[in-house]
């Protein structure tokens, strides 16, 4: 436990991707290959466990410390950290003297987090409260988040790989291979990592290959950046879920861009791609789509609609039946089982062509699609930069969010290398809102004043249509706290209403209808564009302003 | 309860008013008669007619009035009359000649606290309690999560970062107010490790310190346009507003690090990205603030600024007369807010509004 902690204040307390490399090859190098596995868990943000509720954790502080349940909220409400507001506030009696035997990070969570998990709560609290005395404070912040199953490091997963690729003496990209789809479950999991050479038959998926954002909106611009428009191959950018279908050995396993396994939540397509041959492997994008009455086109559900099945560890029929999956095919990696990621692209997508019959034709466009749950992705043909553009002046009315772009030429490659694949998206759509209450935020910005609810004018009245997290500066935040401060009305909770005063121009990708909202109405993807000084709350937009984008 | 009869301070416009004596304590704006706790800008504002402060604390206090304030003081413990009422001055252990104001009245008797902390501090004289019947008490950290760990740990600490920082050829940089807390850093440290150098705003301190008999060890000045100061072994005392311009570029590679008792929270380490925090403060921590209450007996507990309503609250549920008062004092600042309003690059320590806080403003 105490390496693990060490650990995480050292990742704490770098931005250095260097460092935070150091630490991990460190700490990987010289811990126990079963200390080691469970903390690949934690850091490659696997499920965890959660043994206790906050509440519990709260209450039991609130009794070891003889402090008021409300005092323990106002430090929490200041210090923005639960774990570590309650680390903070129990006493600092000095664990047992170092000769004693510390256990490990995989012995503290079997002993006191999984075997807790099913206990009753006297024997939960005996055993919080036996741990508390065992640990330093710093552990105990550690530990009070992993009791509570909330334990995030500021690491990503690329970063461990690179670590451990370091300690194993291995490539990123095979390290970055034998990662996905979760880290190792056990001690002979982790060692198998370290492994110079594997040749197991595995269903694990490739590294995705990202695509960059092409910020230019004008023609002009990406026809300069991206030379002739021949040599690219344009296709919708879907507003799905990217995944891989990974047809190996006798099975399909469905893995999405989280690197989690998702078939439970895909039965249909895992039904439909067992007919694909083995040792095939489609890069592609999950997509919900209405009931079809035979032979009409498909109907586009949007992203909210896929959540409400990915989301799921088993599909009730009910949802199964009115929010309908498939898959679209964008390239194929893996044929006979042979890698064709180095393949250019133009020949990746001939094979795709012949081993996928069915093109995807949604909505508006084309002639109706066969139905089945695996299709290929259109081409979207085009002569010139000019006519992409005016195909992607379609897109809002198709239901997609714009192109994307990529290289003929290219191989599929790994992580987000710039160069041969861009999305080119559609503009994002935009109003001005004002701010009606405030929450503090976590981390960094705890105890500042950085999460809002923004609202536009219904009739002499504003109603709440977003919350927004991102878009400011620091300084903007701190100035923005200052005012939320100086012109809250009530407070609920950790919740300012404040006089409206502030207008942000805001940014999001569509509007849907919503029950959270009092408006009736939700905005997607919402982030903060500028603050508006110029204006005033008056100079606002409407709900009428929003629902004529729905 | 028959203390309410009698009001021997109010706040006003201009600040804490005695009427009977017809003074203030540590008024925010110009008056005829000013008694300072502390020369800490949001205590002491310049342009009164009179001051009454500490006798240790007057080289401090003129270094921040100006030449041309007439300063009266007192040797701690030693009582004046003004208009009749009792006046005494009472070691706060803040900063040097901080003090608590004793008020004597019709039998009645106050204590302001100013800010106090009750741990060791080898700048000043320490922490007196003063028994009275109403304690007006400041709360800058009024909350159960701050408890100091031993200055000597903490010193321990800054010696161990400063000999790493050395041994690597970076020079270190800590971030103090220049008037209390880097002093007190400077007397700390080890000063076998390397050279001490400060900024001007902390140097000019350093002298008012010295000349009111405070030993400290050697502090370089920065000489005027230097140009590489230190050979990377230095440790520099300077306040936070040093972030914001080119100063530390003459130091080369440098680490910082910020000494505050704001430092225990890490959400406030990480948010003003510096690399390390030492929790070292000039104000209590919450057990010294129940400490310091009770230990001056008063049945009566006015709070200012910090978390006043959250420590009253916690008084009254623990049976003392406590409440809220409403003051422009701001304590200790976090060091993000510390130049954000008033951009005075020699005055850092001006107290600001912590931005994490509630209560008095």
């Amino acid at each position: 436990m105490k390496a693990f902690t060490d650990l995480y204040w050292r990742l704490d307390a770098t931005t250095k991707t260097q460092e935070k490399v150091a630490a991990l090859v460190d700490y990987f190098q010289a811990a126990d290959h079963a200390d080691a596995a469970c903390a690949m868990g934690v850091l490659c943000g696997g499920r965890q466990l959660r043994a206790v509720s906050t509440t519990q954790l709260r209450e039991w502080v609130a009794a070891a410390t003889g402090l008021p349940a409300w005092l323990v909220e106002e430090c929490y409400a200041h210090v923005g950290d639960l774990a570590e507001t309650l680390a903070l506030l129990l006493p600092d009696d000095q664990p047992a003297s170092d000769a004693a035997p510390r256990p490990g990070l995989a012995m503290t969570m079997a002993d006191t987090i999984h075997s807790l998990h099913t206990a009753d709560e006297a024997r939960k609290r005996e055993v919080v409260t036996a741990t508390w005395r065992r640990l330093a404070p710093r552990e105990r912040i550690v530990w009070h988040k992993l009791v509570t199953g909330g334990l995030r490091v500021g690491v990503s997963r690329t970063l461990v790989a690179r670590a451990l690729a370091e300690v194993a003496g291995v490539e990123p990209a095979v390290m970055a291979h034998r990662l996905m789809g979760g880290g190792p479950a056990d001690t002979a999991g982790f060692a198998a990592l370290l492994e110079p050479v594997t040749a197991t038959d595995d269903r694990r998926p490739y590294p995705f290959f990202l695509a960059s954002a092409l910020d230019r909106g004008d023609t002009a611009g990406v026809a300069a950046d991206l030379g002739a428009a021949a040599a690219w191959q344009a296709e919708w950018k879907w507003d799905g879920m990217r995944a891989q279908i990974v047809r190996r050995g006798d099975d399909v396993t469905i893995w999405s861009r989280g690197e989690e396994l998702v078939n439970e939540a895909f039965p249909e397509v895992v039904a439909a791609a067992t007919a694909l041959p083995a040792g095939t492997v489609l890069d592609g994008e999950l997509l919900a789509v209405g009931p079809r009455a035979g032979g009409s086109p498909v109907q586009l559900l949007g992203f909210a609609a896929l959540s409400k099945r990915s989301g799921r560890r088993r599909v009730p029929k009910k949802i199964l039946s009115e929010i309908p999956c498939v898959f679209v095919a964008y390239d194929l990696l893996e044929q006979g089982g042979h890698d064709l990621r180095p393949l250019p692209l133009a020949d990746r997508r001939r094979l795709l062509d012949e081993l996928i019959p069915a093109c995807f034709a949604a909505a508006t466009a084309g002639p109706p699609a066969i139905e089945t749950c695996l299709y290929r992705s259109p081409l979207v043909e085009a002569d010139s930069w000019d006519q992409l553009a005016a195909r992607r002046a379609e897109s809002r009315e198709r239901g997609v969010e714009g192109l994307m772009l990529k290289r003929r030429s290219s191989p599929y490659g790994t992580g987000r290398t710039r160069g041969d694949w861009w999305k080119w998206k559609i503009e994002p759509l935009e109003i001005d809102a004002v701010l009606l209450y405030a929450q503090a935020g976590h981390g960094r910005r705890a105890g500042l004043h950085s999460d809002y609810t923004l609202g536009v004018w219904d009739g002499d009245r504003l109603v709440t249509v977003a919350k927004a997290y991102s878009g400011l500066t620091d300084a903007e935040i701190v100035e923005i706290d200052r005012i939320v401060r100086a012109t809250t009305v009530e407070r609920h909770g950790p919740v300012r209403i404040c006089t409206p005063t502030l207008v942000m121009q805001l940014a999001f990708e569509g509007v849907a209808a919503s029950t959270r909202h009092k408006s009736g109405v939700a905005v997607r993807f919402p982030r903060i564009v500028r603050w508006r000084r110029d204006k005033q709350p008056a100079d606002a937009d409407t709900l009428d302003d929003l629902k004529r984008m729905l | 309860m028959s203390a309410r009869s009698l009001e021997l301070l109010e706040v006003t416009a201009s600040g804490l008013y005695c009427a009977a004596g017809g003074f203030f304590v540590d008024p925010w704006r110009r008056v005829e008669r000013a008694v300072i706790t502390h020369a800490h800008a949001d205590h002491a504002r310049s342009g009164c007619g009179r001051y009454l402060c500490a006798a240790p604390g007057k080289h401090v206090l003129r270094t921040r009035m100006g030449s041309n304030a007439t300063i009266d003081t007192l040797r701690y413990g030693e009582t004046t009359s003004i208009n009749g009422v009792t006046v005494s001055l009472h070691p706060a252990g803040h900063v040097l000649g901080s003090a608590q104001v004793r008020i004597e009245h019709c039998g009645q008797t106050w204590v302001v606290t100013g800010d106090y902390k009750l741990g060791p501090d080898p700048t000043c004289a320490p922490f007196e309690p003063v028994p009275c019947d109403v304690l007006v008490t400041e709360s800058t950290f009024g909350l159960p999560v701050y408890r100091w760990p031993d200055p000597a740990t903490v010193a321990g600490e800054i010696n161990a970062w400063w000999r790493t920082n050395r041994d690597a050829g970076r020079t270190s940089v800590i971030l103090a107010y220049a008037l209390g807390k880097a002093q007190r850093i400077a007397a700390l440290v080890d000063p076998e490790i390397g050279p001490i150098v400060a900024h001007g705003a902390v140097m000019k301190l350093c002298e008012a310190y010295r000349a009111s008999g405070v030993r400290l060890p050697p502090i370089d000045r920065v000489p005027p346009r230097a140009r590489k100061v230190g050979g990377g072994r230095a440790l520099v005392i300077a306040p936070p507003s040093v972030l914001d311009g080119p100063w530390l570029k003459m130091f080369g590679a440098t680490a910082t690090a910020v000494a505050s008792g704001w430092m225990t929270i890490r959400g406030v380490r990480r948010r003003r990205g510096v690399e390390q925090g030492f929790v070292l403060s000039d104000h209590a921590d919450f057990p010294g603030l129940l400490a310091a209450i009770e230990a001056s007996r008063a049945g009566r507990v006015l709070v200012t600024h910090g978390f006043a309503d959250v420590l009253a609250r916690f008084l009254r549920e623990r049976g003392l007369d406590a409440e809220p008062l409403a003051t422009r004092f701001t304590g200790e600042a976090p060091p993000d807010a510390a130049s954000d309003e008033h951009g005075e690059p020699d005055e850092p320590d001006k107290h600001d509004e912590p931005d994490a806080k509630d209560g008095a403003a």
